[in-house]
């Protein structure tokens, strides 16, 4: 009767990989390197208060692979994706792009944010072209690669309409395409679909898999979702917060292609558990300790329950 | 009345349109009600007949109480009484007679050889708020955005204009005119004092609170410092930099008067002393009117071509 609890009893190991899951891996880790981290530290100044956000953060993404970066509030998360991308600066370590430091923001790196960031003025076809022109393509270059980007992800019939009459999926997949019409190597993304509603989200993480499988791109996505994290990523980087350091880089056993009815598979269900041991032990500090007892204050015989 | 006074509740557009009717009409209703109900104050007389009284003159007004005491004393002598109507004081004007200035004070020649018919002087005061607009906008819109935009320049140039956006402009009058002489020159000069150093600050202001994603997003798609500015920041801003420009424009109205008296008096301002010097007040409140009419009608244009180029901004909608 009760299908979904019955195999959490029987779960197998998220360390436990099928063997075309495997090979998958050993595939992905042939590929060269993309991203480098290496002993990344980030601290800010606040009041003369020091705040340690980053801490000793070490790893790497090879070409064409998903990476999810997950964490409780405050691990960081954010801030990694803002340090790669060039937007803030590193209090110490190294962050390698195809080996070459990062320093600043640059073409080869595209990201996409929460908030929605396209910019009103322009139309969503004039959104797109941003990139290209401001990467000294002509008018004409950057418009014939908007159009076959917005083709890409079937927004061309909304070429020539404002951000303001888009909807909230829309306006993000215009983001998606806009940040990679530079062509980056990696494309970071700060919980983009943060501000979407579930059904969006849904629809949302299976269309960016399908623009990542069309397409020659790296991905970097910080999300709070553990169910977004497994269901998009190779493989997730669990940070713990306070300071933010990286906790385990855990391979997601699930096979691809994903789709939505994975979400009750065994590998799922582990990996899911794994990550829940990981970011629901550590304190919550920033929410106080505990919640208090709490006091009855409806009739002892008034019941709910 | 719950429903009506409920904070941030939105106004249906009838009832927004009745109550902008409404808004113009109370103010003349109360002005119709004091000039045209005689027991509503008229504190004076206006005499009809003098009868025997021989300082009474036919038009003349006076205080009621002294009315009363020559009426008293008339009839104590058994004299013909003075009649009269009571009257308000000859500086509030019944709507009916600005209303008819309004028309007679166009076609009126001017009183003296070297006078301006009305429309000249209108004319000339809205060449002189134009050039005193342009010339503060050029100096303070880049500068404006260059200090909303370069924090560096911000700490250079604000802490100065705002020690001197606290100078009244008219004290500038005198040092104007020794500079500049005595006709348009340092009347111009008044009004981009009293727009320019508040223009800076409040563009500079706008540009500061542009959406820093906005910058943040285009940096990653390789946009660069110019090209931040001219690409970026100036279009994002220009809906808020038009609709500050707005309302430095009808700051800019404001400082009409007080320039326009500086060095030899010119424009509306003219117009209006001297019909005061003749007492002419009807036309005096005629010439007052025409400038709000003209500054409002002015502004609702502007509003009008503004909802026309920025057909994505979303802020007019929320004001308008």
């Amino acid at each position: 009767m009760n299908q979904i609890v019955s195999p959490l009893q029987t779960l197998p190991s998220y360390l436990d990989q099928s063997a075309s899951v495997r090979a998958r891996f050993e595939r992905l880790k042939q590929r060269e390197t993309i991203l480098e981290v290496r002993h990344l530290e980030k601290v800010f100044q606040q009041n003369g208060h020091e705040t340690v956000a980053l801490h000793d953060i070490n790893f790497s993404t090879y070409r064409r692979e998903f990476l999810c970066v997950i964490g409780a509030s405050g691990c960081g998360k954010s801030t990694l994706a803002r340090i790669i991308a060039g937007l803030e600066e590193k209090s110490g370590g190294e962050v390698l792009l195809e080996n070459r430091p990062v320093d600043g923001p640059g073409t080869d790196r595209g990201m996409v944010f929460q908030g929605y960031t396209l910019f009103p003025w322009l139309t969503v076809k004039k959104n797109v072209m941003f990139g290209p022109q401001a990467n000294g393509h002509s008018r004409l270059e950057a418009e014939r690669q908007a159009l076959q980007w917005l083709a890409l992800v079937g927004l061309e019939k909304f070429a020539d309409a404002y951000p303001h009459q888009l909807s909230g999926g829309m306006k993000q997949r215009v983001a998606i395409v806009r940040a990679l019409a530079n062509q980056p190597r990696i494309l970071l993304m700060d919980e983009p679909f943060g501000a979407l509603d579930a059904q969006t989200r849904c629809r949302m993480q299976s269309h960016l898999l399908e623009i990542w499988r069309q397409i020659d791109i790296t991905i970097v996505f910080i999300t709070h979702d553990l169910e977004e994290a497994i269901f998009l990523a190779d493989r997730i980087l669990v940070l713990s917060p306070h300071p933010g350091q990286v906790q385990e880089l855990i391979e997601v056993p699930v096979p691809r292609p994903r789709s939505a009815a994975q979400i009750v598979s065994p590998e799922f269900l582990a990996t899911k558990t794994r990550l829940e041991e990981l970011i629901y032990s550590a304190p919550h500090e920033d929410e106080g300790d505990s919640y208090p007892p709490m006091i009855r204050l409806a009739d002892v015989h008034d019941s709910v329950e | 009345m719950k429903k009506w006074l409920q904070v941030s509740r939105p106004v249906n557009p009838r009832a927004k349109l009745i109550l902008g009717i409404l808004s113009f009409v109370l103010p003349v209703a109360l002005w119709c009600l004091v000039s045209y109900a005689p027991a509503i104050w008229h504190p004076q007389v206006l005499i009809t007949d003098p009868g025997s009284v021989s300082y009474l003159q036919p038009g003349m007004r006076m205080d009621r109480s002294a009315f009363d005491g020559a009426a008293a004393d008339a009839q104590a002598a058994h004299m013909p009484l003075p009649t009269g109507v009571p009257s308000n004081p000859i500086y509030l004007p019944a709507p009916d007679e600005v209303a008819r200035a309004f028309y007679t004070s166009f076609t009126t020649a001017p009183e003296t050889r070297d006078g301006q018919w009305l429309h000249e002087s209108l004319w000339h005061s809205i060449q002189i708020i134009f050039w005193g607009f342009v010339i503060s906008s050029v100096i303070g819109v880049p500068l404006g955005v260059l200090s909303g935009a370069y924090a560096p320049v911000a700490r250079l140039t604000e802490p100065f204009i705002e020690f001197f956006r606290y100078l009244p402009a008219p004290a500038f009058g005198a040092l104007a005119v020794a500079i500049l002489g005595i006709y348009d020159g340092p009347k111009i000069a008044i009004i981009v004092i009293g727009t320019l150093f508040q223009q800076v600050l409040i563009i500079a202001n706008t540009t500061r609170k542009l959406d820093g994603a906005l910058v943040e997003a285009a940096l990653t798609l390789g946009a660069k410092n110019s090209q931040l500015l001219r690409s970026v920041v100036i279009p994002a801003i220009l809906p808020d930099l038009y609709r500050d420009q707005r309302i430095l424009l009808g700051w800019a109205w404001t400082y009409l008067i007080i320039a326009e008296l500086i060095g030899t008096t010119s424009g509306i301002t003219f117009f209006i002393t001297q019909q005061a010097r003749f007492q002419h007040f009807a036309n005096v409140y005629a010439a007052i009117a025409m400038i709000g009419i003209l500054g409002l009608g002015m502004d609702m244009i502007l509003a009008l071509i503004g909802r026309q180029i920025f057909p994505w901004d979303r802020g007019l909608v929320k004001t308008a």
